[in-house]
């Protein structure tokens, strides 16, 4: 029998990442919306918060709390304020490289710090020549003397500026089948976050180009083995990286609920409040719905994940339905707003924004459907 | 080390209080189908608990009475940093007015054993009588201190504390063993982190009930009360509005008569 609770640990672990979203981040969501900065606040407020360490194992200092829990966490902070959960969830992706596919020793010399969050983490594969295909990339590396000298452009990458270490994946360039993740550090010379993007939505959340002149990447920082890159890149992408979009959905989901439920009790129309109209109900009522079904679907992968099994195609699921599904949230409650839906006052108007940038995250829709349709017909 | 006991009254979500319904039976608010949360000042007593565990040394007691999902009230306190809960539950203990409550509390630190200090939030946010403290201090024959807003000496068997008083406040010196309730301005209770959490997997919950106690029935639950509650009502607060027409004379006439017919003016 398949028990759908969460156990009592889990719900205290909701708490706490409720209360900390709510009392430590919240604060500084205007600031980031109104300036497109103010990360480095959330930044160490997720790291006092002990978020960096919720997966990093035991040994090597962190929680060992696991990929639930995590998804919890994201959930929370995404109700809050998906830039940060954004930012957090894709460091949470750069740190997955290391405990995925790190040798001892890089383990040893990366993920205690990772876990305190002295210093962070991410993954840079998208290029401006594409990211659903990132076979297609042109970032390469030359061999010399047991070093990688490497070259490029990445853009679209969350924690461009933030991050300290960078896995970056890129192509050999005496031979264009072998891809390698090679572990790029700030201060390495000729390599330097460049241009910092303005998206529409997720202000406040560090989007970026990375650019690489040159730079000499020791062997020691091979991550995975070479030639293994995209094994590497996409075994964390597939599982912590769309898990993590999974959680930025859910809790913009939960957000868009709330506020319409909130809005349409207040609001009177007909000597009644709107939440007694049918067209009113039926719209939270989907939104309902598909955030009770997304949770099924993000918690079962992410449970999966847990015991150690594959769970890339069930991740890939649970993402394609719930970014669809904030999105067509995130308008519907627009649409219960009113005219105060394109106010800039009202929460929701910001919810529409960020749910357009869920989409294309962690692989487009499309692609997902790609990845699904292939273990549909498997 | 200092041995604590903090009493933590498990009480529903105040977020949630319009949809909060009443039993119209025994008059009071049941527990079992409606989210609970710690009692905003035993947090404060709690934070206090800690701070001095954190400076000397102490071993805490979290005692909760409360039905069995308060509990997780309990395992929030250990995850807090508390070492030991002990839940008071048992189907005889409900509808216990704040003398009743004493008393089980009461007989359940003298099952603990001696005490150095019992920390109690000043009141609950749902009975608000502020009487549960000072009646355990009385069955349990020592020294109780209400509404302490600072401690100001923590040492030795001979405590100095600040209390709320009017106006302003006392100074009161107190022998230990003894009863303290708490106000908010104590201090800051902090918030739950992940590792307390994992740290509260290894810590101990036990419960007791009526038997356990050997307490007999007539002295728990609302057999044991000598006050009980005779009528519980939601407050509704209406405005009544009137739009004043007519000239401006005419309108000010006749705000008058309303202020009048008020008793204002």
């Amino acid at each position: 029998m398949i028990d759908f609770t969460f156990t009592e640990e889990q719900e205290l672990f909701r708490k706490a990442a409720r209360k900390f979203a709510e009392t430590k981040i919240a604060p500084h969501v205007p600031v980031m919306e109104k300036t497109n900065r103010g990360w480095d606040e959330v930044v160490r407020a997720l790291a006092e918060a002990e978020m960096f360490a919720i997966t990093i194992p035991k040994e090597h200092g962190g929680l060992g709390m696991g990929y639930v829990a995590r998804l919890i966490a994201l959930e929370e902070i995404a109700r809050v304020s998906v830039a940060t959960a954004m930012m957090y969830q894709v460091f949470g992706l750069g740190i997955e490289a290391f405990i995925k596919s790190g040798t001892e020793e890089q383990k040893k010399k990366y993920l205690p710090r990772l876990a305190t969050g002295e210093r962070l983490a991410t993954v840079a594969v998208t290029e401006p020549s594409g990211g659903s295909d990132p076979k297609g990339c042109r970032t390469k590396y030359k061999k010399v003397n047991g070093t990688y000298v490497l070259n490029g452009r990445k853009c679209f990458i969350t924690n461009s500026h933030t991050a300290d270490v960078q896995v970056i994946l890129a192509v050999d360039e005496d031979n264009p089948d072998s891809l390698t993740t090679l572990i790029v550090e700030k201060g390495m010379e000729g390599f330097k976050p460049t241009h910092e993007e303005h998206k529409v939505g997720m202000r406040g959340c560090n989007t970026g180009e990375i650019e690489m002149k040159n730079v000499v990447v020791p062997s020691e920082n091979v991550i995975g083995g070479e030639g293994k890159g995209l094994k590497v890149a996409m075994a964390a992408i597939s599982d912590v990286g769309r898990g993590g979009m999974v959680g930025c959905a859910l809790g913009l989901q939960q957000a868009c609920l709330e506020a319409s439920v909130k809005f349409s009790n207040e609001r009177i129309l007909y000597g009644k409040p709107i939440s007694n109209l049918q067209a009113i109900q039926f719209k939270i009522a989907e939104m309902k719905i598909d955030l009770e079904a997304g949770r099924l679907l993000g918690y079962r992968a992410a449970a999966m994940q847990d015991k150690g099994e594959r769970s890339g195609n069930e991740f890939a699921v649970a993402k394609y339905y719930t970014t669809e599904a904030v999105q067509k949230a995130a308008k519907m409650a627009v649409d219960i707003h009113g005219g105060y839906g394109c106010m800039e006052e009202f929460p929701v108007t910001r919810y529409l924004r960020d749910s357009f940038v869920l989409g294309p995250s962690a692989g487009t829709s499309d692609i997902m459907k790609v990845i699904i349709s292939r273990w549909a017909l498997s | 080390m200092l041995k604590i006991v903090v009493c933590v009254k498990a009480v529903p979500d105040q977020s949630i209080a319009d949809k909060l319904k009443i039993d119209p039976v025994t008059k009071s608010l049941p527990r079992l189908d409606i989210p609970l949360v710690i009692n905003s000042l035993d947090s404060h007593a709690l934070e206090a608990a800690l701070q001095l565990k954190e400076k000397y040394g102490a071993h805490i007691t979290i005692l909760c009475m409360g039905p069995p999902p308060a509990g997780n009230i309990v395992r929030e306190c250990l995850a807090l940093g508390a070492d030991k809960g002990i839940l008071l539950t048992d189907p005889a203990f409900a509808g216990a007015d704040a003398f009743a409550t004493a008393y089980t509390l009461a007989k359940a630190v003298e099952k603990i054993g001696p005490v150095d200090v019992i920390f109690c939030g000043m009141a609950s946010s749902d009975g608000a009588t502020e009487w549960v403290g000072p009646e355990m201090a009385a069955f349990l024959s020592i020294p109780v201190v209400t509404m302490v807003r600072e401690i100001v000496k923590d040492q030795g068997d001979e405590w100095i504390v600040n209390a709320d008083y009017e106006h302003g406040y006392r100074r009161v010196k107190l022998k230990l063993p003894a009863v303290i309730t708490v106000t908010r301005d104590l201090n800051q209770p902090k918030s739950l982190s992940f590792s307390g959490i994992l740290n509260a997997r290894s810590k101990e919950i036990v419960e007791w009930n009526r038997e356990k106690l050997d307490i007999p029935a007539e002295r728990v639950g609302l057999k044991g009360s000598p006050t009980y509650v005779t009528e519980m009502a939601h407050l509704e607060s209406r405005r009544e509005v009137e739009i004043l027409e007519g000239s401006l004379e005419e309108k000010v006439e006749r705000l008058v008569q309303i202020l009048s017919d008020a008793g204002v003016v």
